[in-house]
């Protein structure tokens, strides 16, 4: 026993030496993820842009900010880029923090360069937030898709959620005390059924009631359809319909846009799950009785986030632009916060007097959403085996 | 083939009447009344807001309305809320002003990024193709609106022409060439936007489908007989790369109906995204509602034509 003991750590690292890959995984993708010059780029300017924004809501926030995004000063309107502040003209706390206007003054008087500071928090956070709610979605949806599909629905099932989705429904019409009575119901109901499966496995429905046993359909043809039906819907005027219906905030936008963004995640994760659960080690790690969630999330989902990660980067470069589109039109954050796309579009009046009106969000939202496409698709590359040896 | 065409029929009108409910069920319950959009006016009296609620059913419960609403759709009795216009005549009209930019945009889309996305694939790796992979992705990432602007101040500045509207105040006078010049202008800018991303996703597309061709045994073994290289890359290697686009062409339906909304409110371009915009901000909810109608059955049509397409095109799938 004893020397067993002693002998074995010697011989496990000589097999280890043998065994293991010379790079652990994360060293490979870096090795074939630093090739791409243009992804490397993307990286380096999304990182620069994170740091610039988190600057910009230290800066641009708070009584007494740094720089100023909402300091009016009519005298100094539509100043060209690098101007120096008039002093003459002034008050001494109208000043600009660095005696110049590094990116000229807008119609109002109003330092470009402190709105864009304050903007580009905004689009960094309506990018994340927005994917991280359409990547939760689309994870939950898509691994209850491609793990549980198989799960056929009953019409009992089927029918006590749709009297719930009705008692919601009834809730925030018109008839609130029969919806609240129908989803209690409902709710008991379901409760009810749970504890009577566990406490008696065999109890038999009566004879009239065995229709309610009848398998309708299954889990995963479930939420494709309804994948289906959130595709029919042209999303940027679904976007435009909520938030011009709902209140101007920039939490309704993001919701908004991850609400409306989660299938193309859902599609991956489903697709990944399915061949997964197919493979050994899903099957041994159930042989040794490992719980479902330990599967999906130990074993299953780091093999399945590499696609999603590579779409939730492209998709925060398109929810900036979505959010600088719906800018651009005048919805979204309300007036005085600053966004790239409302400066765009409060500049575009003085399109040939003032062009670094138009052309510096311009360009920032460019470089941003560049960035953040470059990024994804060099992480596309990297983590796709298939195209390794392609270059 | 048949039980395919039937089956996807009925799940398409399944799907479809879903999509009505949903999107009923969105504007319905969304805070705020139409009957509320313009409370400042002193012509709004209560008297109106109730006339108005009992001429467009707005009392009635929302299942209620909800039939209302269709039954009315499908025998193209829908009005509009705001000027009592017919809703199908509107669209109509409309359609027909975003029809030249589709078309347009359409052609441009397609005959430009199939010889960029070959010729990228061909010579891979090279000068050519990293230019090209980079201006893809610049044309991605470019915020439509800004880039309609930068369009805008070249074709004006250089070319001395107006370029927003449909056509220049007055012009119809004018003799038949500078009419028809003065609507080129007029449609070019609007259409090279619309195009511009679909160039860059489709000319990427492209090129990833011929790489993948090109990597096939069969093209190996052609250029190892001894074929000249051009035989190959068009006769052997394109034929079969082309096989996913001919699907595309279903998917190319919904843009008929899908204008965009910050092109043409930029160029004041009479088209369906705007209209559907003005009807947004408005509350026009009919217009809204067939709007969207319209554009879910496209998109289910779109997606029909490219399974069938497929099945016709390539006969290893079997629905």
């Amino acid at each position: 026993m004893k020397h067993t003991e002693k002998d074995r750590p010697a011989r496990e690292t000589r097999l280890e030496k043998a065994l293991t890959p010379k790079r652990s995984r994360l060293e490979e993708f870096w090795v074939l993820f630093r090739k791409n010059r243009l992804a490397i780029a993307g990286l380096i300017i999304f990182i620069l842009f994170f740091a610039t924004a988190l600057a910009g809501l230290f800066l641009t926030s708070g009584q007494n900010p740094v720089f100023d995004p909402a300091q009016i000063r009519l005298q100094e309107k539509l100043r060209p880029p690098m101007a120096r502040a008039n002093l003459d003209s002034l008050h001494p706390a109208e000043v600009p923090r660095l005696g110049i206007y590094i990116f000229g003054t807008d119609d109002l008087g109003r330092d470009v360069f402190a709105r864009m500071l304050q903007g580009s928090w905004v689009s960094l956070t309506v990018g994340f937030v927005a994917v991280g709610i359409s990547v939760f979605i689309g994870i939950f949806m898509g691994g209850i898709a491609g793990y549980f599909g198989q799960v056929l629905l009953k019409i009992d099932h089927i029918l006590v959620s749709g009297l719930m989705v009705a008692g919601i429904a009834f809730m925030v019409t018109d008839w609130v005390l029969p919806g609240i009575l129908l989803f209690i119901l409902t709710a008991v109901l379901i409760l009810y059924t749970v504890r009577l499966k566990n406490i008696a496995k065999n109890h038999a429905r009566p004879a009239e009631f065995s229709f309610l046993e009848i398998n309708a359909f299954s889990v995963d043809t479930l939420i494709m359809r309804i994948v289906d039906i959130m595709i029919c819907f042209p999303s940027f005027f679904l976007i435009l319909t909520v938030v011009a219906l709902l209140p101007a905030s920039i939490y309704n936008i993001m919701i908004v846009i991850g609400l409306t963004s989660w299938m193309g995640a859902t599609r991956f994760v489903r697709a990944e799950f399915l061949s997964l659960r197919e493979q050994d080690f899903v099957a041994a790690a159930r042989a040794l009785g490992v719980g479902n969630l330990r599967i999906i999330f130990r074993h299953m989902m780091p093999n399945a986030i590499a696609p999603v990660l590579v779409s939730a980067t492209i998709g925060i470069a398109s929810a900036i632009l979505t959010e600088a589109g719906l800018s651009f039109l005048g919805f979204g954050v309300p007036p005085p916060h600053a966004t790239w796309g409302n400066i765009i579009s409060d500049g575009k009046r003085f399109i040939f007097d003032a062009p670094w009106l138009t052309f510096i969000p311009g360009i920032s939202i460019l470089i941003v959403v560049l960035s953040f496409n470059l990024f994804g698709e060099g992480l596309r590359d990297a983590l796709n085996p298939k195209l390794r040896e392609r270059h | 083939m048949l039980s395919f065409i039937g089956r996807s029929f009925v799940q398409k009108t399944i799907t479809l009447i879903f999509v009505s409910i949903v999107s009923f069920l969105i504007i319905h319950l969304a805070p705020g009344k139409p009957s509320q959009v313009d409370p400042l006016n002193p012509k709004f009296t209560p008297e109106m807001v109730e006339r108005f609620r009992q001429a467009f059913h707005l009392d009635k419960p929302l299942h209620v309305q909800y039939v209302y609403f269709y039954r009315d759709l499908f025998t193209g009795r829908t009005v509009s809320w705001k000027d009592n216009q017919s809703v199908l005549a509107k669209i109509w009209e409309r359609f027909l002003n975003s029809l030249p930019l589709f078309i347009v945009g359409t052609i441009l889309t397609w005959t430009l990024s199939f010889p960029a996305g070959i010729r990228s694939a061909i010579y891979r790796g090279g000068l050519y193709d990293r230019t090209t992979t980079f201006l893809s992705y610049l044309l991605i990432s470019i915020p439509g609106f800004f880039f309609a602007y930068i369009l805008i101040i070249l074709v004006v500045t250089r070319f001395q022409v107006p370029v927003i509207g449909m056509e220049t105040f007055g012009v119809a006078n004018a003799a038949w060439p500078n009419v028809i010049m003065d609507r080129i202008w007029h449609l070019l800018l609007p259409s090279v936007l619309g195009a511009t991303g679909g160039i860059a996703v489709l000319s990427r597309y492209v090129r990833s489908q011929m790489l993948e061709v090109e990597g096939q045994d069969y093209v190996r073994t052609a250029r190892a007989k001894g074929l000249p290289p051009d035989q190959v890359h068009y006769k052997h290697a394109l034929r079969n790369a082309l096989l996913p686009f001919v699907t595309m062409f279903g998917l190319i339906l919904p843009g008929l109906i899908g204008g965009s909304v910050i092109i043409e409110s930029i160029f004041s371009w009479p088209g369906m995204g705007r209209m559907a915009y003005e009807a947004i901000l408005a509350r026009d909810y009919p217009v809204i509602l067939t709007v969207n109608f319209f554009s879910a059955v496209l998109v289910l049509m779109g997606t029909f034509i490219s399974d069938l397409m497929y099945m016709l095109v390539d006969p290893r799938i079997r629905l």
